[in-house]
C-alpha cells in the first residue's frame, strides 16, 4: 500500500514541478499576494488631506489653523474662500475634509460664548471619515483647553495681579499604553492574517482543481484501472499538496519577517504544528469540492463560494465583534477564524501552547470531520 | 471580420454556459453572495468597546470620571476589577480591548491642583479598532479635564463659571451622512463582482479549449482570432450584464444605497469596464495552456488588484507611494471612483470624464492585445 502511495506522490510531484512555468505558479502567487496585501491593507490614517477655510481671519482663528497644520494627522492642501471651491474640492475627492471657521469666531471666544468650528467631512469612506472626525475633534478640544487656560489665567491676573497662578490648575491627562503593537501599525495585524489566508487558498485550489482536472481530461479512468485503491489515491494526492502548502507557509512567513519586519514572538514549531492541523481542513474542503464538481470551472466557482465567506468571516480586516448575531454564529464555526487567532497570537503575542490549545482542538476536530466526510464521498463516487 | 462567424462562436459559447446550469447559477449567485457578505457582515464601525476600569482611588472624584465612560455609547464596561493583574489577563485572553486605570493618588492630586494621570491600556493588535478606540477614550478624558479645569479654577479664582467649552466642533458629513459602511462598500463592490465574472470566469474559456484539445477543431474552421475573441466576449458579456443588474438592484432595493447620479451613465460606464475586464480574461486565457494556470493568473492580475488596490475598501491615500503609483494601472481604481461618484456624490461626466475615458482606452488596448496574442499562439 505504501509503495503505491509513494508512486502517486512521485507522479504528482513530477507533474506539478516538471514545467518551470508551473513551478513558478506554485510559489510566486503567494509571495505577490503577501506583497500586495502587506502594502495595500493599511487602515492607518496619517496626513489626511484637508482644506482650511478661514472666514474669520483673526489671530485666534489662525492659531486654530496652525494647530491643524501641525497635527501629524492632517495636511492642509487647499485654502478655499468660496462655497463653490469647497463643493469642487469635495466632489473631486481632492480633500477628505474641510475645516471652516465662521466669521465671529474670535468674538464669540472673547465674549465667553462657544465658538463653532465647522468640520465638513467626506463620508464616502465611512472608516476614514470616522477617523478624521475623531482626530479633528481631538485637535479642536486641545485648542479649546488651551484657550480656556489662557483666558482664565488672564482673568485671574487682572483680578489679583499678585496672586500666584501657575501650577495650581487641576488637569487630567490620558497616558495610553498600547500592547502587542505599540506603534499601532495595521500591517502587524494584517500580515499574519494574510499568511493564514494564503495557506488556505493555495492548498484548497490545488486539491480541488488538481483532482477535477484528472476527471475532466479523463486520466482518472486510467488511474482507476490500476490496482490503486481510492484511499491510497487520496493520501497520495494530498501529501504533495500539503507539502507545497507548508513550503508556501515557510516562504510567506520568512517574507513577512524580512520584508515587513513583523515581530515573530512565538514558537516556529508551534506555528508549523498548527498549520498542519489547519491543512487537514483546507485539503478536506478541496477534496469535498472535487467530489461535487465535474469541470474545473465548477470547481473554481465552488471554491470561491467556500473561500470568500471563510476569508471575510475570519476577522481578517473586519472585526467579528461588529457583525450581527446570525453572522457571528457562522464566524464562530469558521476554522479560518481559529487559525487566524492562532497565527496572530503566535506572531504578535508570543502565544504558547497553553494559550492556543482550544483553537487547536477545534481545528483538529473540524479537520478530521471534513476529511472523513470527503474521503467517504470520494470513495462512493468512484465505486 | 465576419458577423455570422462571430455570432456562431457566441451561440456555441452560450450553449456551453447554458448546458452547465450549476456554473451558471453560481456565476449569477456571485453578486448575491458578495453583497450579502459585505453588506451585512462587514462593518469597521467601532462602538461598544469592551472595557474594564480599575479604580484604585475609589473616591467621588474618580467615580465622576468613570461616569463619563459609562455615559458614552462607545464603551461597554464589563466590570470593575480591584487589581491591575485582572486587566492584563483580560487583554491577554482577548476579553477586552481597553483597560482604564485610575491611580490611587488621583483625587488627591486633583484636589491639590496638580496633574493627574489616567492610564489607558489598549490591545493594539487590531490597530484600526485600537486607534479609533483610543481616540474616543482620549476625547472622554480631555473633555472631562476641560470641565474639571473650569470648575476648579473658577472656584479658586471666584470667577463666574463657564458652562460650555470655548470652542466646539460642529460635524457635518457629506455624501454618507450617517457614516454607514454599506454605503461605501456596496458601490465599490460592483467593480469587484464584475472583475470576478469578467476576468476570472472568462480566463478559463480559451484555456479550456487548449486543455481539452478542442482548440484544434476551432482552428480548422475559417474562424479568425478577432471573431473568436469577440464571439466569446459577447457570451460572457451577457452574463456580466445580468450580474450587473442583480448588483445594482440588490444594492439599491435591499441595501438602500442611495443612487444620486444618472442611471444611464452608471450602465454606460459599467459596460465599458466590463469590456475591459472581459478582454483581459481572454488575453490571459489565450496565453495559458491549463485552466489552473489561467485561473491563478486571473486571480493575481484582476481579482486581487480590484480588491486591494482599487480603493474599494482600503483607502489608496494610506498606501506607500510606489503602490499608489501601481494603483493607477488598475482599471478598477477608475471604475470605483466612478461608482462612488455616481452613487454617493451624484456627480456626472463633467467630473468623471477622465476616468470614463481611461476605461474606454483600456478596453480598446486590451482588445488589440488579446487578439494579437491569440494570433501568435495559433500560428
Amino acid at each position: 500500500m505504501w509503495e503505491r502511495i509513494s508512486e502517486i506522490i512521485r507522479k504528482e510531484l513530477i507533474q506539478s514541478l516538471r514545467e518551470p512555468r508551473m513551478r513558478f505558479m506554485l510559489f510566486l502567487p503567494p509571495l505577490i499576494q503577501l506583497l500586495i496585501f502587506g502594502f495595500a491593507v493599511n487602515l492607518d490614517l496619517e496626513h489626511s488631506k484637508i482644506a482650511w477655510m478661514d472666514l474669520d481671519n483673526t489671530p485666534a482663528s489662525r492659531n486654530l489653523g496652525a494647530a491643524f497644520a501641525s497635527s501629524r494627522y492632517f495636511e492642509v492642501v487647499a485654502l478655499p474662500d468660496h462655497e463653490e471651491q469647497v463643493q469642487n474640492l469635495m466632489d473631486h475627492s481632492r480633500v477628505q475634509a474641510v475645516i471652516r471657521v465662521l466669521p465671529g469666531f474670535a468674538r464669540d471666544i472673547e465674549r465667553g460664548k462657544t465658538a463653532g468650528v465647522q468640520v465638513l467631512i467626506d463620508g464616502t469612506n465611512s472608516n476614514t471619515a470616522s477617523l478624521v472626525s475623531n482626530y479633528a475633534n481631538l485637535v479642536v478640544v486641545g485648542y479649546a483647553a488651551q484657550v480656556q487656560a489662557e483666558q482664565q489665567s488672564q482673568q485671574l491676573l487682572t483680578r489679583s495681579p499678585t496672586a500666584p497662578v501657575g501650577g495650581s490648575v487641576a488637569q487630567v491627562n490620558a497616558r495610553s499604553r498600547v500592547w502587542f503593537n505599540p506603534d499601532l501599525r495595521s500591517r502587524n495585524y494584517f500580515i499574519p492574517g494574510v499568511v493564514a489566508n494564503i495557506i488556505m487558498t493555495v492548498t484548497l485550489m490545488l486539491t480541488a482543481l488538481g483532482i477535477v482536472r484528472e476527471k475532466e481530461i479523463g486520466t482518472m479512468e486510467q488511474l482507476m484501472v490500476t490496482p490503486i485503491r481510492p484511499i491510497e489515491l487520496i493520501i497520495g494526492k494530498m501529501i504533495p499538496f500539503a507539502l507545497m502548502g507548508l513550503v508556501d507557509l515557510v516562504l510567506v512567513t520568512v517574507a513577512a519577517i524580512v520584508v515587513f519586519h513583523i515581530p515573530f514572538r512565538g514558537s516556529a514549531l508551534l506555528l508549523l504544528a498548527c498549520s498542519m492541523l489547519f491543512l487537514m481542513t483546507s485539503l478536506g474542503a478541496g477534496l469535498f469540492i472535487s467530489t461535487v464538481s465535474h469541470t474545473q470551472q465548477q470547481a473554481m466557482m465552488s471554491s470561491f463560494f467556500f473561500t470568500m465567506p471563510a476569508f471575510m468571516l475570519s476577522g481578517f480586516t473586519f472585526p467579528i465583534r461588529n457583525m450581527p448575531p446570525a453572522i457571528k454564529a457562522i464566524a464562530y464555526v469558521n476554522p479560518v477564524y481559529y487559525f487566524m487567532e492562532i497565527v496572530r497570537g503566535i506572531f504578535l503575542k508570543g502565544a504558547g501552547l497553553q494559550a492556543v490549545w482550544p483553537q487547536m482542538i477545534f481545528l483538529a476536530v473540524f479537520g478530521v470531520a471534513i476529511l472523513t466526510l470527503s474521503a467517504w464521498r470520494f470513495q462512493k463516487r468512484l465505486d | 471580420m465576419n458577423l455570422r462567424r462571430t455570432g456562431a462562436v457566441t451561440r456555441k459559447e452560450m450553449r456551453h454556459i447554458l448546458r452547465d446550469p450549476r456554473s451558471l447559477t453560481m456565476a449569477l449567485a456571485v453578486p448575491v453572495l458578495m453583497l450579502l457578505l459585505f453588506g451585512l457582515a462587514l462593518s469597521l464601525d467601532v462602538d461598544h468597546i469592551p472595557t474594564l476600569i480599575y479604580d484604585a482611588d475609589r473616591t467621588a472624584t474618580s467615580r465622576a470620571l468613570i461616569e463619563q465612560f459609562r455615559g458614552s455609547s462607545y464603551f461597554q464596561i464589563l466590570g470593575y476589577p480591584d487589581n491591575y493583574k485582572a486587566i492584563e489577563n483580560a487583554i491577554d485572553r482577548n476579553q477586552i480591548l481597553l483597560g482604564v486605570v485610575i491611580p490611587p493618588d488621583y483625587s488627591r492630586r486633583i484636589e491639590s491642583g496638580k496633574e493627574a494621570d489616567v492610564q489607558l491600556l489598549i490591545d493594539g493588535s487590531d490597530s484600526n479598532t485600537a486607534s479609533i478606540a483610543l481616540g474616543y477614550a482620549q476625547g472622554v478624558v480631555q473633555l472631562y479635564s476641560l470641565d474639571l479645569r473650569s470648575q476648579g479654577q473658577n472656584r479658586k479664582g471666584g470667577l463666574a463659571a463657564r458652562k460650555s467649552p470655548p470652542v466646539d466642533s460642529l460635524l457635518r458629513v457629506w455624501y454618507n451622512s450617517r457614516l454607514e459602511s454599506k454605503n461605501y462598500v456596496v458601490p465599490g463592490l460592483i467593480a469587484v463582482i464584475l472583475m470576478i465574472i469578467g476576468s476570472v470566469l472568462t480566463s478559463l474559456t480559451i484555456a479550456r479549449e487548449w486543455e481539452m484539445g478542442t482548440m484544434e477543431q476551432l482552428l480548422s474552421t475559417p474562424l479568425r482570432p478577432t471573431e473568436l475573441v469577440l464571439g466569446k466576449m459577447a457570451a460572457y458579456f451577457v452574463v456580466g450584464i445580468v450580474d450587473l443588474s442583480i448588483s445594482i438592484g440588490c444594492g439599491v432595493l435591499v441595501f438602500q444605497v442611495p443612487l444620486r447620479g444618472s442611471f444611464l451613465l452608471l450602465v454606460f460606464t459599467s459596460c465599458l469596464f466590463l469590456f475591459g475586464t472581459l478582454f483581459w480574461g481572454i488575453y490571459l486565457s489565450a496565453g495559458s495552456k491549463t485552466q489552473l494556470e489561467a485561473y491563478q493568473m486571473a486571480m493575481l492580475s484582476s481579482f486581487l488588484p480590484a480588491f486591494m488596490l482599487s480603493g474599494f475598501v482600503y483607502a489608496i491615500e494610506s498606501m506607500p507611494p510606489v503602490i499608489q503609483a501601481v494603483s493607477y494601472l488598475v482599471p478598477a481604481r477608475y471604475f470605483v471612483v466612478i461608482l462612488k461618484g455616481i452613487f454617493l456624490k451624484g456627480v456626472g461626466l463633467d467630473v468623471l470624464w477622465l476616468e470614463t475615458l481611461f476605461l474606454a482606452g483600456y478596453a480598446a488596448v486590451i482588445f488589440v492585445l488579446a487578439t494579437r496574442r491569440l494570433k501568435q499562439k495559433i500560428t
